[in-house]
């Protein structure tokens, strides 16, 4: 059989494929999702419900398969987010890592190319992260949050929503390794 | 070895990353009190992230305003007549309120009052947000090159909007009201009480530090305070939306901002603040409160001079105008007045010049100049216009002959 004509989006478990990125993709288009979390709600307030670092974050951690080059990539990305924040540098950073290491690990394991379970997995790793946050902005800088399961879920159905539809246009960029 | 670094590399360098960053959050914790400490890290992140947004903005602007000013004018001409009266009406409350102001003003003066003034402001554009649902705050487009300092306050037409909390060379981060590690000192507008006004983790604004025996209304107007040396005093900050019992001894009270903070857009930073007592009139001169007080009591018209003059300091009201005359006198006549020269109470012998016929106790207007501002100054230092009549006094006190001149007053 011929790898080459295995169509991208209808990988099997059996046949999981690597992929990378080009450098202006992999510097690239982190960038462009901070600048948008950092611009658009100011205008559209509703968006701030919306996290594109993370949802970049699990789609390259998820394409690469790689935990290692995953949890860097959350890492960098969360890093970056927290740059502009006020508070201190790392909160966005470790959660992002948890969840880069994570997608990445599943990916390897699980066929995440079908929109179902590019749903299903985001909605959780959105949990996970939000989660992870929650713990590190408590328990360690000490910051006055509150638990809410009603808004999480509905911001992790939200984002893995939007999720879905991005991961299918950030397939275009993929190659394969 | 080698087996059990190769079969764990992943889980080796997950937590390895992930101890690096708790090592490096709790170093960065540690030194959070220290405002002024920038990490450069922090510099290049805003330096690399704002340019780019400043163009987008730009773009955005001249996209609007070419729209706005040159294509979509439909209705201007209507909404420039409305502007037109509405502007009218406006001069006509202005002069009305301008009279008031200069009331309080004297009578602020009167007190030593010092107030704070708005001295200098820089407007800025809000440019970008901090890419987080947790923390509250915007950069704006002016920085160390336009005067912009850490803790300076940012306001807007509506209300205050939060601080400066970290400034670079042309971009500056803006925390705002709602964030939760803000705090502002604010006071409710009727009652007067005093709180501090706090940011939740989901932005909502709640005011602090209030008793719950106290009584708080929604609807209730909250202003700034200027007890935490940021905001000067009177800045509107919100409307109370909710009041409850809250924990311990505290209400728990929601307030709404009174400024758009989720969609503010251009800003004002005060850069510069004066504290000065309030100026008193274009003259210069200074009016004793006791003087606008009289004005407003009721007070009787004049009559024909009377044909016995009573003489100053036999206990009558008659006194005063030789009291504001000569400040000696005054706080000798005070003192009289007060008592009497037999002991009796001062109203009492006021009866011959400025009683009604119907016997109804009036004060007069030198009746009223000189009781309460000789209580004043005879216990505090003595003011210009306690030491020597105001102008004002001397020409509603004729001084030859003083037994009329206390019923000199317009009636108002």
């Amino acid at each position: 059989m011929n790898l080459t004509s295995v169509p991208i989006t209808y990988t099997s478990g059996e046949q999981i494929e690597v992929y990378r990125f080009s450098v202006p993709v992999t510097i690239g288009v982190p960038l462009l999702a901070i600048f948008f979390q950092a611009f658009v709600p100011r205008r559209l307030p509703f968006f701030s419900i919306f996290d594109f670092p993370l949802l970049v974050t699990i789609f390259f951690a998820m394409a690469r398969r790689n935990p290692i080059t995953g949890l860097l990539t959350g890492a960098a990305i969360g890093l970056v987010q927290d740059m502009l924040g006020p508070y201190p540098i790392g909160i966005y950073g470790i959660a992002k890592t948890v969840v880069g290491y994570g997608a990445s690990s599943l990916g390897s394991k699980l066929d995440v190319e079908n929109a179902g379970a590019r749903l299903l997995v985001t909605l959780g790793f959105y949990l996970v992260h939000q989660a992870v946050f929650f713990t590190v902005a408590r328990g360690m800088v000490n910051l006055n949050m509150n638990w809410s399961w009603s808004h999480d879920l509905l911001a992790g159905v939200a984002n893995a929503m939007v999720g879905t539809v991005l991961y299918f246009a950030l397939d275009r960029f993929k190659q394969r390794a | 070895m080698e087996t059990v670094l190769g079969r764990y590399r992943n889980l080796i360098v997950l937590v390895g990353v992930l101890f690096l960053q708790v090592l490096g959050l709790a170093v960065q914790v540690k030194r959070i009190g220290d405002a002024q400490n920038t990490r450069l890290i922090r510099v290049w992140a805003v330096d690399a992230v704002t340019p780019l947004e400043r163009v987008f903005i730009r773009v955005q602007n001249g996209a609007a305003d070419l729209w706005h000013n040159y294509f979509y004018l439909r209705g201007v001409r209507a909404e420039n007549r409305e502007l037109k009266q509405q502007i009218e009406k406006m001069r006509l409350e202005q002069v009305r309120l301008n009279e008031d102001a200069e009331q309080a003003h004297r009578l602020q003066s009167l007190l030593a009052f010092k107030e704070q003034y708005i001295a200098k402001t820089v407007a800025a554009q809000v440019i970008g947000s901090c890419a987080s649902d947790l923390s509250r705050c915007v950069y704006i487009d002016k920085g160390s090159n336009d005067e912009i300092k850490p803790d300076m306050a940012v306001i807007t037409v509506n209300g205050i909007v939060g601080k400066i909390l970290k400034v670079y060379d042309s971009s500056s981060q803006v925390l705002m009201i709602n964030d939760q590690s803000s705090g502002v000192g604010v006071l409710l507008e009727k009652s007067r009480l005093q709180g501090v006004l706090r940011g939740t983790g989901n932005g909502e604004l709640m005011l602090e530090r209030v008793m719950s025996d106290e009584s708080v209304s929604p609807g209730e107007n909250v202003v700034s305070s200027g007890g935490d040396q940021i905001f000067p005093k009177g800045l509107p900050a919100g409307t109370v939306t909710s009041v409850k019992p809250g924990r311990e001894m505290f209400l728990s009270i929601k307030v709404k901002p009174a400024a758009d903070l989720n969609r503010v857009e251009e800003v004002l930073v005060v850069t510069e603040r004066q504290e000065r007592e309030p100026a008193v009139e274009e003259t210069g001169v200074r009016v004793r409160a006791a003087d606008i007080l009289a004005k407003r009591l009721p007070s009787v018209p004049d009559k024909p001079p009377s044909p016995a003059p009573v003489k100053a300091g036999t206990g009558s009201g008659t006194a005063a105008p030789n009291a504001a005359a000569n400040p000696k006198a005054q706080s000798t006549s005070t003192a009289v007045a007060k008592t009497g020269a037999s002991g009796k109470p001062a109203v009492a012998p006021i009866q011959s010049p400025s009683m009604p016929t119907d016997g109804f106790p009036v004060k007069t207007n030198a009746e009223a100049s000189a009781t309460p501002l000789a209580d004043t100054t005879s216990a505090s230092k003595p003011t210009p216009s306690a030491s020597e009549p105001s102008p004002a006094m001397k020409a509603a006190t004729p001084p030859a002959n003083p037994a009329p001149a206390n019923t000199t007053d317009e009636p108002h």
